[in-house]
């Protein structure tokens, strides 16, 4: 109960269910102020209608989801980026007739109403992203390691106290994902809270503090991810012999 | 200043400054024809402009903008006609009504997930329905027109939008430039930054906090009451109002086909594309009809040509092309000016 008093994010009991589906079956978890927080589970297990109904976009059938210690289920997602959770989505989605900086400049609007003083701090975030040299491009014409790093400037750039992060590492090549590590360390670093869905396992181990296991919709582990990754039926559902070691 | 002006070189501020010196001093020396054709001009730059807000900058497709061009006209005619209210204060109720309708098809569409081409079918229809209703409202005289009577005596009473020539092309002028700043004030607003996300991605704009309908009805209420306003001008230009003439599909199509050649979304573009379109449309009207052909559909034939090659040659419009050449464009990459 404490844990859940103190927590940022609190889930408790949420399920969502899609014609005969189980996608998400009564999964209680908290984030701590501060936490690198993972959920990892195979392909199905509910990650993504878990993450849409933090995010806003889906709401829950059960349960309730407390964000600073007020409810957050069924708020618009745009009154959900408002509160302080920004998000990034899966497939990257720029907006790709704009240049890299107005992209980031819509963002930065959500808490600053003055343009002059977004595009300032859309510029502050382009740097801490890598995409400063690239800001008059159009979204359009950036690669993709880069696109995924303007989904997360975008996001930065509302100013959330919680950034939720749907499989940022997905399609990177292993220099582009231990750059994205390193970014996504120095923003926890300065006190960030993230909640990340990730199949790179690497990145995983190499950030989160603590990890949830989805499998078929529930919550089977939950812990260190030293520990995690050990458990016999994590093992046994989702990392397969391979990815352990 | 405003983030296009702002951002545009001192090459081309000299160039739009000149522009507007050389249109305030065309009475001086132009002829009754060429002032007319830019009458022409700017009317549509006007138009265009107003509707480029909602589509060029919000995404939102309207195909049945003659509906708020024909409420304003007709509302501000009546008022003229039976209650002797001048257009400058009946703009106003033209303004309201037609925003009315402009925001109310906005919120239908938005409400019932209607968007894109069917958005734009939704508006053709609502344009449709009203021509319809007009065609039989006997005190907005039905099929036969609506009447602004020619009175000699009241033709100095510029207040009233009563004059010759000189007053609506001034009018014309003031209307088309307040429209290019409005525009270019807009697009660096933090307004216009939500338009431009809820035209790329509207789901992306949402997850960044904007209210997205809220983002589309502020795009349809300015559209729609700046489009009422170019209504306004054309009741008291041509003096009369028919159903099938004002709220006819025809004349949604004349009005977005300025920006659409001249460059969606730019401030400049609906301009540039009324200065081309309006005097080769007007030329070659002209000279069909010197050379004694019957040709009715020349100019709808000259548009749809027209249209095609600049979609074939020049998909962005002819502006960004233009800004880019003549080095008028500003640094911001991928919506120049």
């Amino acid at each position: 109960m404490t844990a859940a008093a103190t927590a940022l994010l609190s889930v408790e009991g949420l399920s969502k269910r899609f014609a005969g589906l189980q996608a998400v079956d009564a999964v209680t978890f908290a984030v701590a102020p501060g936490e690198l927080f993972a959920i990892i589970g195979p392909n199905g297990a509910g990650k993504t209608s878990l993450f849409n109904m933090i995010a806003g976009e889906l709401a829950p059938d059960q349960g309730a989801i407390s964000f600073a210690g007020e409810r957050i289920d069924g708020l618009a997602p745009d009154r959900i980026c408002r509160r302080g959770i920004g998000r990034t989505f899966q497939l990257v989605r720029p907006f790709p007739a704009l240049s890299v900086e107005d992209n980031v400049v819509v963002g930065a609007l959500a808490r600053r109403p003055a343009v002059e003083a977004a595009r300032a701090h859309a510029r502050d975030t382009l740097r801490r992203l890598d995409l400063f040299d690239k800001r008059f491009q159009r979204a359009s014409t950036l690669t993709l390691p880069d696109r995924k790093r303007l989904e997360v400037a975008r996001a930065l750039a509302t100013e959330p106290r919680l950034l939720l992060l749907d499989e940022v590492m997905a399609g990177l090549r292993p220099t582009e994902t231990d750059r994205m590590i390193a970014i996504l360390r120095e923003l926890n670093g300065a006190g960030l809270t993230i909640l990340l869905i990730e199949h790179v396992m690497r990145a995983v181990m190499a950030l989160a503090t603590r990890v949830l296991v989805l499998h078929h919709g529930a919550a089977i582990a939950q812990g260190p991810p030293q520990a995690v990754v050990r458990d016999p039926a994590v093992v046994q559902s989702y990392l397969g012999a391979e990815a352990v070691g | 200043m405003t983030a296009p002006w702002r951002d545009m070189p001192t090459r081309g501020r000299v160039l739009a400054g000149l522009l507007l010196v050389l249109l305030l001093a065309a009475p001086l020396f132009a002829d009754r024809y060429v002032l007319s054709v830019l009458i022409l001009v700017f009317y549509f730059a006007y138009l265009g402009q107003a509707w480029n807000l909602m589509m060029g900058l919000a995404g939102q497709l309207s195909l049945g903008h003659a509906l708020q061009v024909g409420l304003g006209a007709y509302v501000a005619a009546m008022l003229w006609v039976y209650f002797g209210i001048g257009p400058w204060l009946g703009v106003v109720p033209a303004i309201a009504v037609a925003a009315l309708a402009g925001t109310a098809i906005a919120w239908l569409g938005c409400r019932f997930s209607i968007e894109g081409v069917y958005f734009a079918l939704l508006t053709i229809a609502f344009a449709e329905f009203t021509r319809i209703a007009f065609d039989h409202i006997g005190a907005a005289g039905g099929a036969g027109g609506f009447f602004v009577p020619y009175q000699a005596q009241r033709l100095g009473e510029w207040w009233n939008l009563r004059g010759g020539q000189w007053l609506f092309y001034y009018v014309g002028l003031a209307l088309a430039t307040g429209a290019v700043i409005l525009t270019a004030w807009l697009k660096g607003s933090r307004l216009g930054y939500q338009w431009l996300a809820v035209r790329e991605d509207q789901q992306a704009a949402r997850a960044l906090g904007i209210d997205v309908l809220a983002a589309k009805m502020k795009a349809a209420l300015i559209s729609s009451a700046m489009t009422a306003v170019g209504g306004v001008f054309y009741a008291f230009y041509y003096d009369s109002l028919f159903p099938a003439q004002v709220f006819g599909i025809g004349r949604s199509i004349e009005l977005i086909l300025a920006p659409i050649v001249g460059g969606l979304g730019t401030v400049f573009g609906p301009v540039v594309g009324a200065f081309i379109l309006t005097p080769l449309g007007e030329l070659l009207a002209a000279a069909v009809e010197k050379l004694g052909v019957d040709a009715p559909g020349a100019k709808a034939l000259f548009y749809g040509l027209t249209l095609m090659a600049i979609i074939v040659l020049r998909p962005d419009g002819v502006w960004p092309w233009l800004a880019r050449i003549c080095g008028l464009a500003g640094r911001r990459a991928g919506d120049q000016s």
